[in-house]
């Protein structure tokens, strides 16, 4: 493989995640140590499942094909909701937080508000997850090699790019999704971030046939993301203002139809 | 190349990233709240001249201190001074990972230290294990020994002892470690090189070195300098010291450094106090700084001005700086570091006669750089080391790879902000490697044995989580 399937992949799969990084957190110290937080209590609950995993697999027969793969797919599905339980513990964690932030500040309110928690807290979730899924991929595609030569798929590289985009973006939705469910106690949003969650990992169960994975994957970003837009105070007229460039009544000409302000 | 040159890594690099590893930086309650109401008339004035990252943050309501209240809950570090932390120890790791990764020479084995005699290729893993204890008990016997001397030199007030044994070590670094790891960089990528070339580069990497680290320089070179010995002293560990020896040394001082750090009799403590009765600085060159405090306005109250230190910064207190060495030889050319230091523990609080004298000479009117944001925040190098030794020994040694050299990465950051937050609340000096250390092991050898095999599966069958 090549340099340029490395930079390729690493674009696609990290360049989104990267930007909104730039642009959104690195400028404010606490939403760093938010995001570096989010991505401990995703490992964290990768480590517990894989724990579970180990467990299970050392108790079993390693011959048995079908039930290794079985059990890979209890480790997933076992994985996935340890994850959305550690997502809730983060948000239990960040509220204390905003408590502490808020004694501790002088007009009584805190520098940084659930629903911005909520939205760095996805995207440590994300980077985190896609890191893992990615790198030594990208460390394999800097070395000699031809994807798919026993006859697998060729597009190895290019999917696993794509589908860590996607998860990437989704734990970012999700994470403002699953917020505000536990903020406005509303359990069938919680639900629904769950399933959400199932139904993509269990989509990979159909690779290396891509359309079964990647295309409802896809179809569920669009819906998060619109979800997620709405419940941020998003909306039409906002989208609309913000894609013609009009400026708000304060205007100075900057484009100011964003959710965050 | 020769064994013994490679073998014998002198004693004095060992013993300065022993020292620095403990310190940490904290603030004491009396002179917060002298401080307090400077900082609430302060806080609200920019100060253009600041060294920190340049961040607007003077909204990070955690550092800022209550005016009225004493007993409020106050936090000294904000969010801000964490990140500047942060920053420098991933560079640190980077520079690490990246060397380990390319240049080959760093996972070579090439035999052993000295203070690590027994070699871990035995038969029996039994044998294995007691090697490498001994070796660990070996190796943390001379840092003991050696923080012990270290102490009695400056209890007896021997600094130009200390002072000299501490120059040899940075020459040993800036100059030698320097030239063999550019010699094994040119060799890796095959760089053919003169060694009239050689020479100046390395003359000028370690005389500016020198000059930054021991005198005064741009801070951000300073730091820049510090990161890239730390980063040398670490790769030297992880090359000389074999697998399960390096992994039991890790464990074994972050115990000794919380020992030392926290008992009343520890010899780090002792060496704080002592420092702090004297009013003196502490040693140069193991002391990563954030920020330089600029000395300015202080002659407006009599007391704050004797508690404002000042950093490499000033040329007042600069110029001041040789004939104080000379003159006093208490200071013995330490105050302007051990300031510094102190920094850490009491906050910007300083009485040296250089300091009032160039106060004094000041005008009045100028703003006072003692905002809380603007003050900096320190770390100890061994801190560095440490830090980088595990990640680099991850990224060298695990089948996992990349995966568990980020897992610990960001197991140390998670330690690190942690351990900012309790020194944010318990305001005094706290050792900086057990959580850390104890979260970079824990997440070493769980990522590589138990996540490991489990996302090799996923790959291999590209089912997503």
């Amino acid at each position: 493989m090549t340099l340029a399937v490395f930079f390729g992949c690493t674009f696609i799969a990290f360049g989104p995640a990267l930007s909104l990084f730039l642009f959104t957190i690195a400028r404010d110290p606490l939403r760093i140590i938010i995001l570096i937080a989010g991505a401990f209590f995703w490992l964290v609950s990768l480590l517990l499942s894989s724990l579970i995993w180990f467990i299970a697999v050392k108790a079993s027969d390693p011959r048995d094909e079908a039930l290794q793969r079985g059990l890979l797919i209890f480790g997933v599905m076992f994985s996935v909701l340890l994850q959305e339980a550690f997502r809730f513990l983060y948000y239990k964690l960040l509220r204390k937080a905003i408590e502490g932030l808020v004694a501790l500040s002088e007009d009584g309110c805190s520098p940084i508000s659930i629903q911005q928690m909520a939205y760095v807290a996805g995207v440590g979730f994300g980077l985190m997850s896609g890191a893992f899924s990615m790198i030594n991929l990208l460390a394999d595609a800097l070395g000699p090699g031809t994807v798919g030569i026993h006859g697998d798929s060729q597009l190895y590289f290019l999917t696993s790019a794509f589908m860590t985009m996607v998860l990437i973006f989704l734990h970012t939705f999700w994470g403002i999704l699953f917020f505000h469910g536990c903020e406005n106690q509303r359990w069938w949003e919680i639900a629904a971030v769950v399933l959400m969650h199932l139904a993509v990992s269990g989509s990979t169960f159909w690779n290396p046939l891509y359309v079964g994975s990647l295309v409802p994957s896809y179809l569920l970003m669009a819906a998060a993301a619109v979800w997620a837009y709405l419940l941020s105070g998003g909306s039409a007229q906002n989208l609309r203002r913000f894609l013609l460039c009009k400026c708000l009544v304060k205007g100075d000409g900057d484009l100011s139809g964003r959710p965050w302000g | 190349m020769s064994e013994e040159s490679e073998e014998s890594v002198p004693l004095l690099p060992l013993q300065q990233e022993s020292m620095a590893s403990a310190l940490f930086n904290t603030d004491q309650n009396d002179n917060s709240e002298r401080r307090r109401h400077d900082n609430s008339e302060r806080r609200r004035n920019d100060n253009p001249g600041s060294e920190t990252n340049g961040q607007p943050q003077n909204n990070i309501q955690q550092v800022v201190e209550d005016e009225e209240e004493d007993e409020e809950l106050t936090l000294k570090y904000g969010a801000k001074h964490v990140i500047m932390l942060f920053v420098p120890v991933t560079l640190c790791m980077v520079v690490v990972v990246a060397t380990i990764k390319s240049v080959s020479f760093y996972t070579r084995k090439d035999g052993q230290l000295i203070y690590t005699p027994f070699t871990e290729e035995t038969e029996t893993i039994g044998q294995r294990a007691l090697n490498s204890i001994l070796n660990a008990a070996i190796m943390i016997s001379v840092i003991i020994v050696m923080t012990i001397l270290l102490v009695v030199l400056y209890k007896y007030r021997c600094y130009k002892v200390i002072h000299g044994w501490l120059i040899i070590s940075s020459l040993l670094l800036l100059f030698f470690f320097s030239f063999i790891y550019l010699g094994e960089v040119f060799k890796t990528y095959n760089v053919a090189m003169d060694y009239i070339t050689v020479a100046l580069m390395i003359w000028n990497f370690g005389v500016v070195g020198m000059i930054c680290i021991h005198w005064k320089g741009p801070l951000r070179l300073q730091q820049a300098y510090l990161i890239m010995i730390s980063a040398l002293m670490a790769l030297v560990f992880i090359k000389y010291l074999p697998e399960w020896t390096a992994w039991l040394i890790l464990a074994v001082i972050s115990v000794y450094d919380l020992v030392a750090v926290l008992c009343p009799k520890g010899p780090l403590r002792m060496l704080v106090e002592t420092a702090q009765e004297r009013n003196e600085t502490l040693f140069p060159a193991l002391i990563y700084s954030s920020t330089m405090v600029w000395l300015v306005n202080m002659a407006e109250e009599d007391p704050e001005a004797q508690r404002k230190a000042s950093k490499n910064s000033t040329y007042d207190k600069q110029a001041n700086q040789p004939q104080n060495g000379d003159a006093e030889p208490d200071d013995g050319g330490f105050s302007q570091e051990w300031q510094q230091q102190r920094d850490n523990r009491i906050g910007p609080i300083e009485s040296t006669p250089e300091s009032r004298a160039a106060v004094q000479a000041l005008p009045s009117n100028s703003q006072t750089s003692e905002d809380p944001e603007e003050r900096g925040v320190k770390l100890g190098l061994g801190d560095f080391i440490f830090y980088s030794v595990l990640v680099g020994k991850a990224s060298a040694t695990a089948s996992g790879d990349w995966n568990t050299t980020l897992a610990c990465f960001v197991a140390i950051l998670i330690g690190l902000c942690l351990t900012l937050l309790l020194l944010a609340i318990f305001k005094k000096a706290l050792p900086a490697l057990p959580i850390s250390i104890t979260f970079g092991l824990v997440f070493y050898f769980a990522t590589d044995n138990l996540v490991q095999p489990f996302m090799d599966q996923l790959a291999f069958h590209q089912f997503y989580i």
